[in-house]
C-alpha cells in the first residue's frame, strides 16, 4: 500500500492534496469540511490588512463550459478575504488546534512596505499556522493597488518581499507566482534568492470569460460593466504544467520545492504535476464544481496507481518526467511515425478523415472498394497526431513509430539515426550530416 | 357506469381520463436541457451514414450541430429544406431502421443519437415560432394536378409551388394529410400535428385542394391531363387484402379502417371494441391497431401472424411498443376460419405453420383462439379500377415508375406508396414527391431557359 504522507517545504500532510487559498478555504467552517472529506492541507484564503477589502455583491464566477455544461473553465473576480483579520486568525488557530496532523498553510498580501509584512507574520506566527504563501499572482482588483500580481511580475519586488518575510519568521514561506508573464523562470529566481522555501504555481491567468451580445457588455457585468478576471480550471492545465517543468528543469531553479496548482480534478493531473516536479498539488475548480468529496477519487487513484507503479512514496515518482521536458531543437527529426487506425474499435465516424483532408495531409482515406473506410496512407502520413486527437474512441488511432531501416513511404527514405535540427542539413549552421546508410535506395 | 369487461363490442371499457394518459405522446418531447445533451452527442461525422440512411437527405449533423448551438429554428429550416415533412417524420419514421440505425454510436455503444426526438424538438420550435420559411415565387402560368393529398402529393406539391407553378390537389377524403392524418396511431401523432403540418405546407400559397374529389369518380386521368401541365400521383393504396375466407361474420372489420375511425373519432372511448381481440397480420397497421385497442380498453389483445417473429415488417422497436402495452404476439399462425355464434365472430381458427428455407409450409395442426373482434390487417392494395384503361403500366399492382417517379404517360408522375418498389414509408413517400417536382421542374423549364450542356466553343 503507498504511503501518500508528504513533507512539503517542511510542512507536512497525510496527503500531497490540499486546497489552494480561494473561496474553499476563507473560513473555519469550510476547511473542517474539507479536513472531514481528507484533504491533507489547505492555503488558508489571502489575508489582508484591516479594514477588510469589499467584494462586488454581483457576479464573481465565470466559466467556459464543455460538453453536457462541464466547467472546463473558471473565472473569479473575487479579492482577498473581506472578513477581519482577527476573525480569521482565531479561526486559523481553533482549525490547526483540531487538526494538527493537516497542513494549514496562510496565504498573506499586504501592500509592498516591510513593516506591513513583518507585522502581519507576527500575527500569523501566533496561530501555530505551518507556513505563509505570499500571494503575488492574483491578477485583478489587488493588482490594481500595488499587490498581487503587480509584484509577481516585477522579480526584483519579488526577491525583496521574500526576504522580509524569510528574515521575519521561522515558518517556511511559499511563493505563489502569477502565470502572467513572458516567462516564468525571472519570477521563480527572484523567489529563489529571496530565500523562499518553495514556490507555488499558477496563480490565475487574466482572462475575459465572454460577451454578452445582448447588453454589448463584457460577460460577466456587474452594473453594465465587467473586468477581467483570472481564469483557472482544466484548460489552464497545459499551461501551469510547462511552467512547473520550465522551474523544475532549469538549472538556476533545480530542487526548488514546486506545489503544482492550475485545473487539476483528478488524480492523474496530480500526477502528470508531480511527475513534472511538483512536490504537492493545490485544488480549487475542481472543489468549487463538484464539492471536497473529489478528493477521496484523487487520494483512491494516486495510491492504486502507485501500488501498480511500485512507487511507495510520493517522492519516488516525483519529477521522473522532468529530464524529458526539453527544447524543440533538441527533438529528434529522424524518429517517424504513422498513424494507425484500429478498424475494430473504428467507429466510422470520419472525423478523422475529414480534418486531415481539409486542414492537413490528406493522408486518410474515406473509401475503399465502395465503402466507407477510413484507413492512413502511409505515402502522405507526417505523424502529426490530429487524427488521433479528434478521434472520439480512445486508443482507436495510436501512432506507431517505424523501425530502424524501415523505409518511410512518404520520404522513401531509411528511417533511423539521431539528428536534431542543430545537426539537420537544412539549418545552415549544422553539423555532421545523416549517414550514407539511411539514402534513398 | 363502466363497460371494462362487457362481452361483445362495447365502447366506454375505459375512462376520459385514462384515455388522455393512454394517448399521450408515445415518444416525449425533449426538454431543452435534454435536447442539448442528446445534440452533443453527435460526433459531426463526414459523410454521416445517417444523412445516407434518410431517403429525403436531411443534413442530419448539421441541423444537430445548429440545437446544440441554439438555434433550433435554424435547424428546422435544414430539416424542412430536405423534407417539408420532418415534423410528422419526426415521429412516425421507424428511425432505428433509418438515421438512427446508421448512427456511429449505434455501432460502438449501442445508443444512436436520438436524431428523431431532437427532429421533433426543432420543427416543435419552429411551428411554436410561427415562422413562414417559404413563400410561393411569382407565377410561371403552368398549373399542375396532384391527385392525393399524402405525404407524397403534399411534398410535390410544396416543391412545385415554391417555384410559381399553381397546383391544386384533389383529395377524396374530407381533410388532407393522408395516411399521416387517417393512418398513424394516435399516441404517435398528438396535437394534431398532422393538420398544423398541413396548414404549414399550404400557407406557402399558390396551392389550392379541393376535397371530396376521387379519381376515376368525380375526375379522371385523362382529364387532368388536358387540363394540366403535368399530373402528379400519390393515390396511395386505397384497397385493402382481404383473408380470402369467406364472407366475415359481424365483428371482424378492417385494421386500417379501425385506425382511421379512432383518428377521426371525437371521443375515442365511445369506439365499440372487444374484450377479446385478436389482429390477424404483422405489419405496422397490426402493431398500430392491436396496441390501440388495447389502449382502450380491450382485455386481451393477441397479434397472430404466420410467420415468424424476425419476419414481421414491423420493426422489433414496434413490436416492443405493442408488446408492453400487454399485446401478445404470436408467431406461426395461420388464420383458416373464423368462428361464428349466430352471424357474430367468436373465434378465428389457425393453422400451424413453419418456415423451410424462407417458404411457409403449414403443418396440418389447428388451434382456435376466442375472439369477440377480429380486425385483419394483412397488406393494402392499388384500387387499379381508378386507373383502369388510362394507359398507366403497373409492375407488381403498383404504379410503374423511373427513377424521377416519371409514369409511363408522358406528363404524368407518381409517387408514395402507390408506386412500385417503394417501401410504404412516410419519409419515402416525401421523397417520391419532392423527386417528381424536380422531375417536373425541370421538364416544364422554358427551352430557351435550359442551360446548355456544352456551353464552350
Amino acid at each position: 500500500m503507498a504511503d501518500l504522507r508528504t513533507s512539503f517545504a517542511g510542512i507536512t500532510s497525510p496527503n500531497p492534496f490540499w486546497l489552494a487559498s480561494a473561496p474553499p478555504t476563507d473560513k473555519a467552517y469550510n476547511v473542517v469540511r474539507a479536513f472531514k472529506a481528507g484533504w491533507g492541507g489547505v492555503v488558508w484564503k489571502t489575508l489582508g490588512e484591516d479594514p477588510p477589502i469589499v467584494n462586488v455583491s454581483g457576479p464573481r464566477y465565470g466559466a467556459i463550459h464543455g460538453s453536457d455544461r462541464r466547467v472546463i473553465g473558471f473565472n473569479n473576480i473575487e479579492l482577498i478575504t473581506d472578513r477581519p483579520l482577527e476573525v480569521n486568525l482565531q479561526e486559523i488557530t481553533q482549525v490547526k488546534r483540531d487538526w494538527p496532523d493537516r497542513a494549514v498553510v496562510v496565504s498573506l498580501m499586504v501592500p509592498c512596505e516591510e513593516p506591513n509584512w513583518t507585522a502581519i507574520i507576527g500575527r500569523v506566527e501566533q496561530t501555530g499556522a505551518d507556513g505563509i504563501e505570499l500571494n503575488f499572482g492574483c491578477p485583478h482588483g489587488m493588482s490594481e493597488r500595488g499587490m498581487g500580481a503587480a509584484v509577481g511580475q516585477v522579480p526584483d519586488y519579488i526577491e525583496m518581499v521574500t526576504r522580509w518575510c524569510k528574515a521575519a519568521t521561522r515558518m517556511p514561506v511559499i511563493v505563489k507566482l502569477t502565470p502572467n508573464v513572458a516567462s516564468i523562470l525571472p519570477p521563480a529566481e527572484a523567489a529563489k534568492r529571496g530565500g523562499a522555501d518553495a514556490v507555488s504555481l499558477i496563480n490565475t491567468v487574466n482572462a475575459l470569460m465572454g460577451v454578452d451580445i445582448d447588453q454589448m457588455a463584457p460577460w460577466p457585468h456587474i452594473d453594465g460593466y465587467g473586468t477581467h478576471g483570472g481564469m483557472c480550471g482544466s484548460v489552464v492545465k497545459p499551461i501551469a504544467l510547462n511552467m512547473v517543468s520550465a522551474i523544475a528543469r532549469h538549472p538556476a531553479t533545480q530542487g526548488l520545492p514546486i506545489s503544482g496548482i492550475g485545473g487539476i480534478e483528478k488524480w492523474r493531473d496530480a500526477v502528470e504535476f508531480m511527475a513534472l516536479g511538483a512536490g504537492n498539488v493545490q485544488v480549487c475548480t475542481a472543489a468549487m464544481v463538484y464539492g471536497f468529496k473529489i478528493v477521496q477519487e484523487m487520494i483512491a487513484g494516486l495510491s492504486e496507481w502507485m501500488d501498480q507503479k511500485g512507487y511507495a512514496r510520493t517522492e519516488d515518482f516525483v519529477g521522473l518526467a522532468a529530464p524529458r521536458k526539453t527544447e524543440w531543437q533538441h527533438l529528434n527529426l529522424d524518429y517517424v511515425v504513422k498513424a494507425h487506425i484500429d478498424q475494430d474499435l473504428c467507429i466510422k465516424c470520419g472525423r478523422c478523415h475529414i480534418g486531415c483532408e481539409d486542414t492537413s495531409h490528406q493522408a486518410i482515406t474515406s473509401l475503399k472498394d465502395g465503402q466507407r473506410h477510413f484507413e492512413v496512407i502511409e505515402e502522405e502520413c507526417v505523424g502529426c497526431n490530429l487524427c488521433a486527437v479528434v478521434c472520439p474512441i480512445e486508443n482507436c488511432i495510436t501512432m506507431v513509430p517505424l523501425r530502424e531501416g524501415e523505409v518511410d513511404r512518404r520520404t522513401g527514405l531509411k528511417v533511423g539515426g539521431h539528428r536534431t535540427w542543430l545537426e539537420h542539413p537544412n539549418n545552415p549552421m549544422a553539423t555532421n550530416p545523416r549517414p550514407a546508410k539511411y539514402a534513398a535506395e | 357506469m363502466s363497460n371494462e369487461l362487457a362481452v361483445g363490442l362495447a365502447g366506454h371499457r375505459i375512462s376520459a381520463e385514462q384515455c388522455r394518459d393512454n394517448f399521450k405522446d408515445l415518444v416525449a418531447p425533449l426538454h431543452p436541457n435534454e435536447a442539448r445533451l442528446a445534440a452533443e452527442r453527435c460526433l459531426f461525422c463526414y459523410d454521416a451514414p445517417c444523412v445516407t440512411a434518410c431517403p429525403t437527405e436531411i443534413d442530419i449533423p448539421l441541423f444537430i450541430r445548429q440545437i446544440a448551438n441554439g438555434l433550433p429554428v435554424a435547424a428546422a429550416k435544414t430539416i424542412l429544406d430536405a423534407n417539408i415533412m420532418g415534423a410528422m417524420c419526426a415521429r412516425v419514421c421507424p428511425t432505428e431502421n433509418l438515421c438512427e440505425g446508421a448512427c456511429v454510436r449505434e455501432s460502438s455503444e449501442a445508443r444512436a443519437v436520438e436524431i428523431g426526438r431532437l427532429q421533433r424538438h426543432a420543427t416543435d420550435a419552429l411551428f411554436a415560432s410561427g415562422r413562414q420559411l417559404y413563400r410561393a415565387a411569382a407565377s410561371t402560368g403552368k398549373r399542375i394536378a396532384v391527385v392525393g393529398a399524402g405525404p407524397a402529393g403534399l411534398s410535390c406539391a410544396h416543391a412545385l409551388a415554391r417555384q410559381g407553378h399553381q397546383v391544386t390537389i384533389f383529395e377524396a377524403r374530407p381533410k388532407g394529410g393522408g395516411l399521416n392524418e387517417y393512418g398513424i396511431a394516435a399516441y404517435k401523432v398528438t396535437s394534431d400535428i398532422a393538420q398544423a403540418e398541413l396548414a404549414y405546407i399550404l400557407a406557402v400559397g399558390g396551392i389550392t385542394i379541393e376535397y371530396g374529389k376521387t379519381l376515376g369518380r368525380d375526375i379522371t386521368l385523362a382529364s387532368l391531363r388536358a387540363d394540366h401541365d403535368a399530373v402528379f400521383l400519390g393515390v396511395g393504396l386505397g384497397g385493402t387484402n382481404g383473408l380470402g375466407l369467406g364472407d366475415m361474420p359481424a365483428g371482424v372489420s378492417d385494421a386500417v379502417a379501425f385506425i382511421a375511425a379512432l383518428r377521426q373519432a371525437p371521443d375515442k372511448t365511445a369506439l365499440p371494441i372487444g374484450r377479446n381481440v385478436i389482429v390477424i397480420g404483422g405489419g405496422m397497421t397490426a402493431i398500430d391497431a392491436a396496441t390501440q385497442v388495447k389502449l382502450l380498453g380491450a382485455e386481451c389483445v393477441t397479434i397472430a401472424y404466420r410467420r415468424s417473429k424476425s419476419e414481421m415488417p414491423a420493426s422489433p422497436y414496434e413490436q416492443e411498443v405493442a408488446q408492453v402495452r400487454g399485446v401478445l404476439i404470436r408467431e406461426h399462425l395461420a388464420p383458416v376460419a373464423f368462428e361464428q355464434a349466430d352471424g357474430v365472430v367468436c373465434g378465428v381458427t389457425f393453422e400451424r405453420t413453419h418456415s423451410e428455407g424462407g417458404r411457409l409450409v403449414p403443418t396440418g395442426e389447428r388451434l382456435t383462439l376466442q375472439a369477440d373482434q377480429v380486425l385483419t390487417a394483412i397488406g393494402q392494395t392499388l384500387v387499379a379500377s381508378d386507373l383502369a384503361d388510362s394507359g398507366l403500366a403497373f409492375e407488381k399492382g403498383r404504379i410503374a415508375v423511373d427513377d424521377a417517379r416519371r409514369t409511363s404517360l408522358p406528363g404524368v408522375w407518381a409517387g408514395g406508396d402507390c408506386v412500385a418498389g417503394g417501401n410504404d414509408l412516410t419519409v419515402a413517400a416525401v421523397a417520391d414527391g419532392k423527386a417528381a417536382a424536380a422531375s417536373i421542374i425541370a421538364a416544364l423549364q422554358p427551352a430557351a431557359a435550359a442551360i446548355p450542356h456544352h456551353a464552350g466553343a
